[in-house]
């Protein structure tokens, strides 16, 4: 008896997994798109930011975990009090991964090179109001601008504007150099990029050795991935209807966060009937935004009244401007002179919430005589036909782009919205430094764009954060698309 | 032979060049700009104007064509768009995942499905055959990608035996590396093993129908040797066919499976090419896979003949 109770417990010791004394110092992250390449500063694909973003490029400035604009390479800033001339003062004994010191020089051939006339920068209009760069001393370097520009120092926080060597730029693609806190280490193509400590970093050292970014693409791959310890964390994951179980689970965190992303039913507004006011304003009355969240993100999302994120401070409640009211939409589509129903087109784009919301919306559209026909495209011809060729009557897409409200008044948008009033609330904000008068500024564009019903504004895209419970430090929310690696750590 | 195997070649040649040239005229019409696509929706005109310069996107269509092919043949598959390397370094990456598994599963579904079909076939009616022949049933019904998570669940998520997906690469060592490929190959062949098992019964069935087996068994010979000797050598044309099929397939028709496992493989390699329109990757896996289909072909046909001397005049 007695031996049989041994062997059962030296068996149980067996199955348990290795009870780890010392806290874990390697992670393992599961992204569903693979990056095409590691250089923030020729691509816009997300995924890119995802890896290198905070880990191993560093910009002058850092966005924070909650959208504030923080210090990065530059330590320190004066602006000028006409507010074009900015001098940063570099931090010292930053350096770069392959040894050579970061100096003004960097940051100048940096910035040259991303507005450059052969610039491949996909977020060029970031350094639209840059007239020079000027080294100063090593660790000192003056930007000139062309204008006052009021968002200046939140754009040298993206992805697009991190600080690179001239030795090393045009091999980033493959073999990224920053100076960040991790190092590049291994991109096995197709299946996972590996990150590790940065053991000369100018700053606080990051708690993690090594970080593996998984890639998961198959949503129904995600869950097992996750569940057999495979993988640690998702910083978004495609759970579905999964979500439950594993909210239920109490070795996961689950924390639903806010994006960027404001998902929007992009609406011609040069196409008739969709530029005549009226038919926007009877859709806007007839969307009915629950049920679109309910089939688009499983009923996780902030309903939006205009194109801006709730979690801004200067954001306001929109929603009511057009509350759901059918019989108004049915009026306003009698004034229009429509009453006896009209034909459209609705594009819809591969992921989820295009297609599951877009399904809603046709319904819903439906009962004030929208009839709308359903086209699946994939990103390519998205791209090509609905944004740059411009031939679409609604499409669903998220806008992920921070504090991008500024597309509207670009006259080549896809949307086609043309009102003077609002460009010039735009150019004002364009030359406005101080946050008080931007927060008004931006009250009134929304207001604007409510009030004009451009596009369907839908919803804010969740972030469905999961992680195991012993982790710390990742973010909650994506104020930028980035998973900063740089506070996270195990616990016991 | 000779003559049969240089006539073979020929043929795969042509059809080699058809293919290429379908190939590029089909991603020439489909819609989607790579530099716009690598670029994204706040990129300026003059950006993605420089990006298309930088990728030769703006050279003349038959310019672009030959290029292709001329490096094509010389061994120079081009450079990704989207990856900036060489083609041909990412082809081997996924080929050193995708070859492995297929022989692994072809091996795998071989080893179960020849033995199953010639047990069913000689017992032809009995309760083993129908009790074999409804299993394969199964087998062919059941989709691979349900059949692959099941496995997932019990092996990885519940035994934690095997990783749930992923490779480690060949670097971190051949039993790791194996460890990741098993469960992939098993979900692939339970299909391959099921249609070939029945079709191994099926052409087996019909040679012990032949004249010249009565003639056998009437001179006398033990059934057994009528079996191995005389029937399944005639029977095996039929399943060399779709042997030689089920390697392609293999080969390429794997993209499920290497979702499900999220395996590095050319699959995935062509789909992801596909949907970010790296038309460079895309026509070089294509062509290639469409080499590796020709030469699998003329190794069934080179078989063909040396099973069944009367096909070698032909």
């Amino acid at each position: 008896m007695n031996t049989f109770k041994l062997a059962l417990a030296a068996s149980a010791a067996l199955l348990v997994p290795m009870a780890a004394h010392a806290a874990k110092t390697d992670l393992v992250m599961g992204m569903a798109l693979e990056p095409p390449h590691l250089d923030p500063t020729a691509g816009a694909a997300a995924a890119i930011d995802e890896v290198v973003y905070a880990n191993v490029f560093e910009g002058l400035t850092r966005i924070g975990s909650g959208g504030e604009v923080i210090p990065g390479l530059a330590e320190s800033w004066t602006v000028s009090d006409d507010g074009k001339t900015y001098t940063f003062k570099l931090r010292s004994g930053a350096k770069f991964h392959d040894g050579s010191d970061l100096d003004a020089g960097d940051v100048k051939f940096s910035l040259d090179r991303a507005r450059a006339e052969d610039s491949t920068n996909a977020q060029k209009p970031l350094f639209a109001a840059i007239d020079s760069v000027e080294v100063v001393d090593p660790t000192t370097v003056k930007v000139m601008l062309k204008n006052p520009q009021g968002s200046f120092l939140y754009n040298m926080g993206w992805g697009d504007a991190v600080i690179v060597a001239p030795e090393s730029a045009d091999a980033n693609k493959e073999s990224p150099v920053g100076t960040g806190p991790f190092k590049f280490d291994n991109w096995a193509k197709g299946s996972s990029i590996t990150i590790v400590k940065n053991p000369d970093y100018w700053g606080e050292p990051v708690m993690l050795d090594k970080a593996e970014f998984r890639i998961i693409p198959d949503a129904a791959a995600a869950i097992p991935a996750l569940l057999s310890g495979d993988v640690h964390a998702f910083a978004n994951m495609p759970a579905g209807d999964a979500l439950p179980q594993i909210q239920s689970d109490p070795r996961f965190t689950v924390v639903i966060g806010a994006t960027e992303g404001e998902t929007i039913l992009s609406t011609n507004n040069k196409q008739p009937p969709f530029d005549n006011l009226k038919v926007r304003q009877a859709i806007a009355h007839t969307l009915d935004r629950q049920p679109i969240i309910d089939a688009a993100s499983s009923g996780n999302g902030v309903p939006i009244g205009s194109h801006f994120s709730p979690a801004n401070e200067a954001y306001v409640d929109l929603t009511g401007t057009y509350p759901h009211d059918i019989e108004k939409a049915k009026a306003l589509m009698k004034e229009a002179g429509l009453e006896g129903g009209i034909k459209a087109t609705l594009k819809l784009p591969p992921p989820a919430y295009a297609r599951d919301g877009g399904q809603v919306i046709a319904s819903q559209l439906k009962e004030i005589g929208i009839e709308l026909e359903i086209i699946p495209v994939e990103w390519a011809q998205w791209l090509e036909q609905v944004f740059k060729g411009k031939d679409y009557d609604l499409t669903i897409v998220s806008h992920t782009e921070p504090n991008d409200i500024g597309i509207y008044a670009r006259k080549d948008y896809y949307f086609q919205y043309d009102n003077p009033e609002f460009d010039k609330v735009i150019a004002e904000l364009d030359v406005t430094s101080d946050q008080a008068a931007r927060n008004d500024l931006f009250k009134k564009a929304q207001k604007i764009l409510a009030d004009d019903a451009v596009n369907g504004f839908l919803f804010e895209l969740p972030k469905t954060g999961v992680w195991d419970a012993k982790l710390q430090g990742l973010w909650e929310n994506s104020p930028i698309q980035a998973n900063d690696l740089t506070k996270v750590k195990w616990t016991d | 032979m000779t003559a049969y195997i240089l006539k073979r070649f020929g043929i795969g040649l042509l059809t080699l060049f058809f293919a290429s040239v379908v190939v590029f005229s089909v991603l020439e019409i489909v819609p989607g700009d790579p530099a716009r696509l690598m670029l994204g929706i706040n990129a300026t005109e003059d950006a993605i104007h420089a990006l298309r310069q930088q990728m030769g996107l703006d050279d003349p269509l038959l310019v672009r064509y030959f290029s292709w092919i001329l490096g094509f043949v010389t061994g120079d598959f081009g450079t990704s768009y989207t990856y900036s390397v060489p083609v041909i370094d990412l082809v081997a990456e996924r080929a050193a995942v995708s070859l492995p598994l297929a022989i692994l599963a072809l091996f795998l579904s071989t080893a179960i499905a020849i033995p199953v079909g010639i047990f069913a076939a000689a017992r032809r009616g009995k309760m083993a055959d129908t009790a074999a022949m409804g299993i394969a049933q199964i087998g062919v019904a059941v989709p691979n990608f349900w059949f692959a998570l099941l496995l997932v669940y019990i092996f990885a998520v519940w035994l934690r035996l095997v990783p749930a997906g992923g490779f480690p690469g060949w670097s971190a060592g051949i039993w790791p590396a194996m460890k990741s490929l098993i469960m992939p190959a098993v979900a692939l062949a339970g299909l391959q093993a099921a249609v070939l098992a029945r079709v191994t019964r099926g052409a087996l069935i019909e040679v012990l129908g032949e004249d010249y087996i009565r003639t056998a068994r009437a001179k006398g010979l033990p059934q057994r040797q009528v079996l191995w000797r005389h029937a399944l050598r005639n029977a095996m044309i039929h399943v060399l066919t779709i042997l030689g099929l089920q390697f392609a397939f293999l080969l390429a028709g794997t993209i499920i499976i290497e979702n499900v496992f999220y395996l590095p493989g050319l699959g995935r390699l062509l789909f992801q090419a596909i949907t970010q329109r790296d038309l460079i990757v895309v026509e070089s896996v294509v062509v290639l896979l469409v080499a590796t289909v020709i030469v699998v072909n003329m190794l069934v046909d080179v078989a063909y003949g040396i099973i069944d001397p009367r096909l070698r005049v032909r």
